[in-house]
């Protein structure tokens, strides 16, 4: 099996998307001839033209615009936003077109077809507009799928299963991670499924969850905690949207705790959402409060990047913590 | 190539004046030096029916929203000619994206007066399944993507259409509407550029009518209208009268032309009045003038092209009676029905959110069923969906 870093197993996934489909059109800021600021596009204008690879104008809302209309005619765009920072300026277009295409015309109408992909996440010294995680608020919005894939395999098997996907898929592409993650990706296609968690280490004294670039975090945390004897059971979710209610609920039925780990800041964030929902489902079972290990509620920064994000550390601590309750 | 000048030269852009294309006077003569576009006998009274059919359905459905049978209603009136003569030049399966006033351009396509009350009621039988608000259509057989309220979305999404359209090779191309209020949104912007650069084929059509709500065109730009800013993105662009049918009929037809051949965008700057309010909640009285209006209703778009078919021959007084009664007696016989009509079923509030149902939303569903079975009285669209016995007397949305 070859070994690929997330960026090759993504260029990968879009190459075999694109071969096996001529409506699948990629395009974004600088992602023709130059193949994306990250190179996760390079070479797919040689293979496949100007016409289905190609550089836009320098326009948020105008890029997801197009997609949108370009989705409806049943085509198949995956439409690159360069920072997940600067999805704002298509904000209105995703949250009141795209989420809301197939239920507003009836089903007669639908941009199913449409995935957006853009990188995500801090730990790059990229500050506080090259390092946000805006996934909670698309995580408001029915009609959309946020997925987060974790490393190499992940995501290229979630990026086909998103093109594939018959809704409009928001993919975001943990970017610390697209060159430092190295591992055996299968060179044929293959899918991973949206909307179901994985159990990536089984364990039985707490749940820790997490998402894409966390779970590196997490695993490190696992580590910390299974050297003073504490048995760790790690999930990724792997989509936010919908989340796999059941594959944690389960886990914290048999464990009795649980921490949630997400980057961006604490209020608002996703994180609250799965306690809300696990304490409804596992009250009574529960031996410790649920808690949560996440960016500061500031803006993202650049000289103390690694005192603000959620690290191995702070999630040991929080472990010990709940576990001590 | 570049041309240096050794003196500090600024440009105003006043040079870019643009003159407006017209064919038709007032009378419904054809202006000195003009001729008559290509429209055989058929064509020009299907064009014409479709105004009139617009103008009367706008007429009794306002009349029924102050009534209060109806929540909401957007009037066509006095811009029939700029949208019912650019659809007409259409082939009928190029792809038209408006923006929320153009129920001219489905009606000259064949969508029924059912068809129209069904979503204006929001029943059982609307393709929208009871979701948006009145005049929000669309129709996928009629080639008319559905209606959608935030301003100017439309038009980056007809470019994207548009080039899909190309890519396809169906020589197919797609017409949105909008009026001069919304080209001030980002959208526009970032929709003309993407299409000149793009090279595609779509046709963006300014229906500049002198208001977005109160605010008049004089406050929403600080310029020779819409049309040169087509300029700065290296596109086709036309002024026409949008009160002549004929000319924008003509215009429309060139521009097709240019987008299908040379799949190239062209701008169209239909230039109109708005002579109703701007919808059933708007009161214009109190930011324009009754004489400005009256200057307007002279220049009805209506009666022009109805002056010219008569002097052709191609209409009479006796069948515009009959026409207007018949579809009067339409309307009010269509609107009975449809407003009788059981609203969507309640399952219809998860649908079409994803392609397919999650267990969420199948969860939260059935959670707000159990919660209808113990209070029916409170729920009665809810109830009747679910074939409880209702106490009809009792519409009332407190707690039973």
């Amino acid at each position: 099996m070859p070994t690929m870093n997330m960026l090759q197993a993504i260029n990968n996934a879009l190459d075999i998307a694109m071969a096996e489909d001529e409506k699948v059109i990629c395009f974004g800021e600088d992602v023709g001839v130059f193949g994306g600021v990250f190179r996760a596009t390079s070479h797919l204008q040689e293979k496949y033209g100007k016409a289905r690879c190609f550089n836009t104008p320098l326009v948020e809302q105008g890029i997801i615009g197009f997609a949108n209309g370009l989705a409806a005619q049943g085509s198949v765009p995956v439409a690159e936003i360069q920072f997940a920072d600067y999805i704002f300026p298509a904000f209105d277009q995703i949250v009141n077109e795209t989420a809301k295409f197939r239920y507003r015309s009836g089903d007669l109408f639908n941009v199913g077809g449409l995935t957006i992909r853009t990188p995500y996440g801090g730990g790059i010294s990229g500050g506080l507009y090259h390092s946000q995680s805006p996934e909670a608020y698309f995580t408001h919005t029915p009609g959309l799928k946020v997925v987060v894939p974790r490393n190499p395999y992940q995501a290229k098997g979630l990026l086909l299963a998103a093109i594939r996907d018959p809704d409009p898929v928001l993919f975001l592409e943990p970017k610390r991670l697209y060159r430092a993650a190295v591992g055996d990706v299968p060179e044929e296609d293959y899918q991973l499924p949206i909307g179901e968690a994985e159990i990536v280490k089984e364990g039985s004294d707490i749940t820790l969850v997490g998402w894409g670039a966390q779970m590196e975090v997490i695993g490190k945390a696992a580590e910390l905690a299974e050297e003073q004897g504490i048995s760790c059971e790690v999930i990724d979710l792997r989509s936010l949207l919908p989340w796999d209610e059941d594959t944690v609920a389960e886990s914290v039925l048999k464990t009795g705790r649980l921490i949630v780990s997400h980057e961006a800041p604490l209020t608002g964030g996703f994180a609250g959402e799965i306690a809300a929902t696990i304490q409804e489902r596992c009250f009574l079972y529960l031996e410790s409060p649920i808690s949560r290990v996440t960016g500061l509620d500031t803006p993202f920064p650049l000289v103390l990047e690694k005192e603000y994000l959620p690290d191995h550390l702070k999630i040991f601590e929080a472990i010990r913590e709940s576990v001590n309750f | 190539m570049t041309q240096y000048v050794h003196q500090p030269l600024f440009l105003t852009g006043d040079e870019f004046t643009i003159d407006t294309f017209s064919l038709l006077d007032p009378e419904g003569e054809l202006y000195e030096g003009a001729s008559e576009p290509a429209l055989e006998r058929d064509h020009a009274r299907r064009l014409y029916q479709a105004m009139l059919a617009t103008r009367i359905l706008d007429e009794r459905m306002l009349a029924a929203q102050r009534q209060g049978r109806l929540s909401f209603y957007m009037q066509c009136t006095g811009e029939e000619a700029a949208v019912v003569g650019a659809t007409a030049a259409l082939n009928d399966a190029d792809m038209i994206m408006a923006q929320y006033r153009e129920q001219g351009a489905l009606m000259y396509r064949g969508f029924s007066i059912d068809e129209f009350m069904n979503q204006l009621f929001g029943n059982e039988l609307d393709y929208g399944k009871g979701r948006q608000m009145p005049i929000h259509y669309g129709s996928r057989k009629l080639h008319y993507m559905t209606i959608s309220s935030p301003l100017a979305t439309q038009i980056p999404q007809a470019t994207g259409y548009a080039y899909g359209q190309k890519l396809a090779g169906d020589g197919h191309c797609t017409l949105t509407f909008f009026g001069e209020g919304a080209a001030s949104e980002g959208d526009f912007h970032a929709a003309l550029n993407m299409a000149s650069v793009h090279q595609v084929p779509v046709i963006f059509f300014c229906r500049n009518n002198g208001y977005a709500i109160s605010t008049p065109s004089t406050e929403q730009f600080a310029a020779d209208g819409i049309a040169p800013r087509a300029f700065g993105y290296h596109m086709h662009v036309i002024r026409v009268d949008g009160n002549d049918a004929l000319a924008v009929f003509e215009a429309t037809t060139q521009a097709r032309k240019i987008a299908v051949e040379k799949n190239q965008p062209v701008l169209i700057e239909a230039m109109s009045y708005r002579l109703a309010a701007h919808s059933s909640s708007d009161d214009p009285s109190g930011y324009r003038s009754k004489e400005e209006e009256e200057i307007w209703r002279a220049k009805d778009p209506l009666l022009r092209l109805q002056k010219w078919l008569v002097k052709k021959g191609w209409w009479s007084e006796e069948e515009e009676a009959a026409q207007q009664e018949s579809l009067r007696r339409e309307v009010l016989d269509t609107l009975k029905r449809a407003e009788k009509r059981p609203p969507p079923p309640l399952d219809s509030l998860i649908s079409d959110v994803y392609a397919d149902v999650t267990p969420a939303l199948q969860r939260q569903l059935d959670q707000l069923k159990r919660h209808i079975r113990r209070y029916p009285d409170a729920y009665p669209k809810g109830a009747k969906s679910l074939d409880l016995d209702v106490d009809t007397a009792t519409d009332s949305q407190g707690d039973a």
